[in-house]
């Protein structure tokens, strides 16, 4: 036993299809088993955070960590197991470029906390109540972790070594990374693990000269199964974003939302789609560009689905152009309150 | 590699940049910015003196970059970029840094601002430099050869003065014979020449010319390649007649039995047969066969052509042909379509049978017209007594276009003229101001003014055949305001010429698409430059000629010919051709072939390769746009000297802290 490296896999801020993506390798999970020392994995084994606290540093050998960076608790886990272990990887989307959590990006703490805690429409909090970060109750204080104006990457919280991206990643892809590190045979540090080339590459369906006359969404029409989704109308993102699913969603009918995220070398993936999609809309006038965006609702959070923090852009803009308050510059202070 | 070295040079202006940057704190300054070795400030950067400078640094410091801080790109990038290969630096290894435009002019009474704008400035030239690759111009041998597009006058012209100068020419037109509308016209303004009589020699000098190979009846229907190596197909149309047994004798056409109107040369005025020459100056001399009004072609019988024939040159097999050419530069001449008047309907052309296109009163005064040069109304006999000719028809209206057709106003000077001498008719012209712009147009203008002819400053409103009194029964009364005397006059007239104003062709859309040039929302093809490079395009080796660039006269269109010509043979003259290395390329293995960039490309310099599944851009035909760097979704096409390594170190280049500058008190004491 202890010869064999050893694996920790942690959940941040995400849906936890990542862990049902590692789940998913099925009776290859044994294999994984068999030459790694599982040390931390919060969602199937029973550990504390104080036991992984107590770890010497690089002790693990590989770590998969997946979800954003959203509150304190995700960034001093964050902290914690990058300290611990020797190779940490950013596992799916959502460590990797923040993802749907980072949709949150779009509007600010406050924007959320009123929409979720007061206005929306299935919500009756006549007494306004909503979380506190410290909270007395018999047995004494609770505390939860302060919650951030801004979603973050993995990377943009902790020196990260490698990428795997995907919503959740392939099993495909999950394998080429255990391949990579049983064997030893590791791409040169900070790179994503996987191919360097576009969905359109896996994809099967006939590609032709791309003129757009207006959008669909994907319950208005039924799509020809041969041909290019994007060429009929379909938003697509297959063109820009990394291939290693195989094209799953275009294969059967549904435009690539861009999970995988952009190829090496993009600074920004949303920009990247939005101007290629800018660049194919057959429009002469103003108004026809604008007739043809008015069959594309959300554009922002279409380009920018999963790769939103970690774009240029990052978030939306403060209001008024204010600076960072200084909530967000020590996210340690206080949650709406 | 060893340390780069930058140098970096301050310009002065004058005082157009010191007069508001601190261009030696600039300089100063710049010596911290990364791998600067020597930064220097000087008056004229431009001048011999400062290009010295910069010459000597590089061979003294063994300079591998060099910025210089003075004005736009536009304006010297050449210089620099000259002064670097001469002391043996890649011109590419230069970055301008433009303070003037940029810092000094526009922040002239702030000179803080201005410095610390200019300091940004030249530290993102300095960062982008350090990421510049050396490149080389390409390349090109020129092919010889050139295709004029288009055998109006302008066309002739181009195709004369190359086939001169001893090359060779193919002349491409769509009709069946060259000559344009200046064939159609009677006299020619302000000196009253003959059409004909001018035109005709140049026709039969062009038909006649070893150089020049014509392709009538033919139309281009694409176009590959770049300046020095164009590859264009050209169809030919079946005629129907052997070019080299036909002598033009013309029993084919007296023998045919069917008559059809002539809505082309003769502008609907006049017949011509089923086999037809369009007039018998035709150049070449050869009929046509019109095929969709010809009994054989319908019935499969008649032949009667065929059986006349002497020389057995009708040939009812004959097919298109296609055939393609390789020429180095190309000269599109393909004129301009008259204003239909029937858009205006307040005017009653095509409904009130004594209104006339300019066109037709051509057709009509011509002597070799369908009434033998007799100006008649539309019942072919009676001779008006009186005339209103109405100017910018279609023209200076911002119903239909804006602009100024250029030539009415001495078209119309011309009918007038022409009508007054030949039925001594009263003539009304309908103007909204004279301009008689050019020379002796102005003379001419008082000439008719003095044969009596009667001017009314005024838009038409109406042409009508409602009669108010019994002086306008029968008569097409013309309703204008006559906005010099201020008041509504209604003259009745027996005949109405309107003066309809120069369009681009119909298909000139088409046209500028499959020859890669621009053209403007009204049509006509854009030039290079309006004032200084009027016939060049943005396609190298395209250049454009007479009325499809703007309206224009026969002078101005000759001219044009003749400059486009000039132009040609200077391109043909340097033998090769260099083209600029700041273009796209595609990373293949990177390209997935998604094809969104296939269409945006302006210069049709992508193509789409089906079996690797990917695009290539053509180096030759790509003009470094950008616009397919900017589309690749998969940032496969990078941009030659614009790589998102440069443009991202311009960017952290620019944002660098440059500190707040205070203006030395000193300074502004004095």
């Amino acid at each position: 036993m202890a010869d064999k490296p050893k694996l920790a896999l942690y959940w941040a801020s995400s849906c936890g299809g990542c862990e049902i993506a590692v789940l998913g390798l099925h009776e290859k999970i044994l294999d994984v088993a068999a030459a790694f020392d599982i040390v931390f994995w919060p969602c199937v084994i029973d550990i504390k955070y104080a036991d992984v606290e107590a770890m010497a540093p690089g002790s693990i050998d590989v770590c998969l960590f997946n979800g954003a960076i959203r509150n304190d608790e995700n960034a001093r886990m964050a902290h914690i197991l990058r300290e611990k272990s020797k190779v940490l990887i950013a596992f799916g989307a959502c460590a990797c470029g923040g993802a749907i959590p980072g949709l949150a990006n779009f509007s600010s703490r406050e924007e959320m906390f009123e929409w979720i805690y007061f206005q929306s429409p299935t919500t009756e909090n006549a007494a306004r109540v909503f979380p506190q970060r410290h909270t007395r109750v018999d047995e004494g204080e609770l505390e939860l972790p302060a919650f951030w104006n801004t979603v973050k990457s993995l990377s943009q919280v902790v020196p990260v070594d490698y990428y795997l991206p995907g919503c959740p990643p392939e099993v495909q892809s999950i394998e080429l990374a255990v391949q990579a590190l049983v064997t030893g045979e590791l791409p040169p540090s900070g790179a994503v693990i996987g191919l360097n080339i576009a969905v359109c590459d896996e994809c099967p369906r006939e590609r032709k000269d791309k003129k757009i006359k207006r959008f669909y969404r994907p319950q208005e029409i039924i799509p020809n199964p041969d041909e290019c989704l994007l060429d009929q109308g379909l938003y697509c993102a297959g063109v820009a974003t990394r291939a290693g699913c195989n094209a799953r969603c275009p294969q059967v009918g549904i435009g690539c939302r861009g999970c995988y995220g952009p190829l090496d070398g993009v600074y920004d993936h949303g920009a990247r789609l939005l101007s290629a999609i800018a660049s194919i809309i057959d429009a002469d006038t103003a108004e026809d560009v604008e007739a043809v965006l008015e069959t594309l609702p959300d554009p922002a959070g279409y380009f920018y689905r999963y790769y939103l923090p970690q774009s240029l852009l990052r978030r939306k803009a403060r209001e008024n152009g204010q600076k960072k308050s200084a909530a967000e510059k020590k996210p340690a202070a206080a949650v709406a309150d | 590699m060893s340390e780069p070295r930058v140098g970096i040079y301050v310009c002065h202006c004058g005082h157009n940049i010191a007069g508001a940057v601190d261009v030696e704190h600039l300089s100063e300054w710049a010596l911290n910015l990364p791998h600067v070795v020597v930064a220097r400030n000087y008056q004229f950067m431009c001048a011999g003196t400062g290009q010295e400078l910069i010459e000597n640094d590089i061979g003294e410091y063994g300079l591998t970059h060099i910025v210089v801080a003075s004005c736009s790109p536009h304006m010297h990038e050449k210089t620099f970029r000259n002064a670097c290969e001469r002391a043996g630096l890649n011109a590419y290894l230069f970055e301008m840094a433009n303070i003037r435009e940029h810092a000094s002019w526009v922040h002239p009474n702030n000179r803080s601002a201005a410095t610390s704008k200019a300091k940004a400035l030249v530290s993102a030239a300095v960062h982008r430099v350090l990421k510049h690759q050396a490149l080389e111009p390409m390349r090109v041998d020129i092919l010889p050869a050139t295709l004029v597009v288009g055998g109006g006058i302008a066309g002739i012209q181009a195709a004369l003065e190359i086939a001169d100068a001893g090359y060779p020419v193919y002349l491409v037109e769509r009709e069946p014979s060259i000559g344009g509308h200046m064939a159609q016209f009677d006299k020619t303004f302000p000196t009253l020449d003959c059409a004909a009589c001018i035109l005709t020699p140049k026709m039969f000098d062009a038909g006649a010319h070893p150089n020049i190979t014509l392709l009538t009846y033919a139309e281009v229907e694409q176009v590959e390649g770049y300046v020095g190596n164009f590859h264009v197909t050209v169809r030919k149309k079946a005629r129907m007649i052997r070019e080299d047994l036909c002598t033009g004798c013309g029993t084919c056409w007296e023998k045919c039995p069917i008559k059809v109107v002539d809505t082309v040369f003769e502008a609907g005025l006049g017949y011509r047969k089923a086999i037809y020459r369009p007039f018998p100056q035709a150049v070449p001399k050869y009929p046509v066969v019109d095929a969709q009004n010809c009994t054989y072609f319908s019935t499969g019988k008649c032949k009667a052509c065929e059986r006349f024939c002497p020389t057995g040159a009708i040939d009812f097999e004959m097919q298109d042909e296609i055939i393609t050419l390789d020429v180095g530069n190309i000269i599109l001449a393909t004129g301009y379509d008259l204003f239909d008047a029937r858009r205006i309907p307040e005017y009653g052309y095509g409904r009130l049978p004594n209104v006339f296109t300019s066109l037709e009163f051509e057709r009509l005064t011509n002597a070799a017209g369908p009434t033998g040069g007799k100006i008649t109304l539309r019942d072919g006999e009676t001779e008006p007594q009186s005339v209103a000719i109405i100017h910018c028809v279609g023209s200076r209206d911002k119903a239909y276009n804006e602009y100024c057709s250029a030539i009415c106003c001495m078209s119309s000077l011309k009918f007038a003229h022409l009508a007054k001498e030949k039925t001594h008719a009263e003539i009304y012209n309908f103007y909204i101001d004279m301009r008689p712009i050019a020379k002796g147009y102005e003379e001419f203008y008082h000439r008719i003014l003095a044969e009596g002819v009667h001017f009314i400053r005024g838009r038409v409103a109406e042409i009508t055949d409602e009669a108010y009194t019994t002086e306008e029964q029968g008569k097409l009364v013309v309703v204008a305001e006559d906005t010099l005397i201020g008041r509504q006059r209604r003259i009745p007239v027996d005949m109405v010429i309107l003066a309809a104003g120069l369009e681009p062709r119909r298909d000139s859309q088409n046209v500028s698409h499959m020859f890669g040039v621009g053209c403007g929302d009204s049509g006509f093809f854009t030039e290079r430059h309006p004032k200084l490079d009027p016939v060049a395009t943005v396609t190298e080796g395209i250049y454009i000629a007479g009325a499809c660039q703007g309206p224009k006269d026969i002078p101005d269109t000759v001219a044009q010919g003749a400059a486009a010509a000039a132009r040609v043979l200077g391109v043909i003259s340097q033998k090769q051709v260099q083209l600029e290395p700041v273009r796209a390329s595609i990373d293949e293995s990177r390209c997935s072939g998604c094809r969104i960039c296939n269409n945006l490309c302006p210069y049709n310099a992508i193509e789409y390769l089906a079996e690797l599944g990917v695009s290539r851009v053509n180096g030759a035909l790509c003009k470094g746009c950008g616009t397919c760097v900017a589309a690749c979704p998969s940032q496969a096409i990078t941009g030659a000297h614009f790589t998102f390594e440069q443009i991202m170190a311009e960017i952290d280049g620019i944002l660098i802290d440059a500190g707040d500058y205070e203006p030395n008190p000193i300074e502004i004491l004095a």
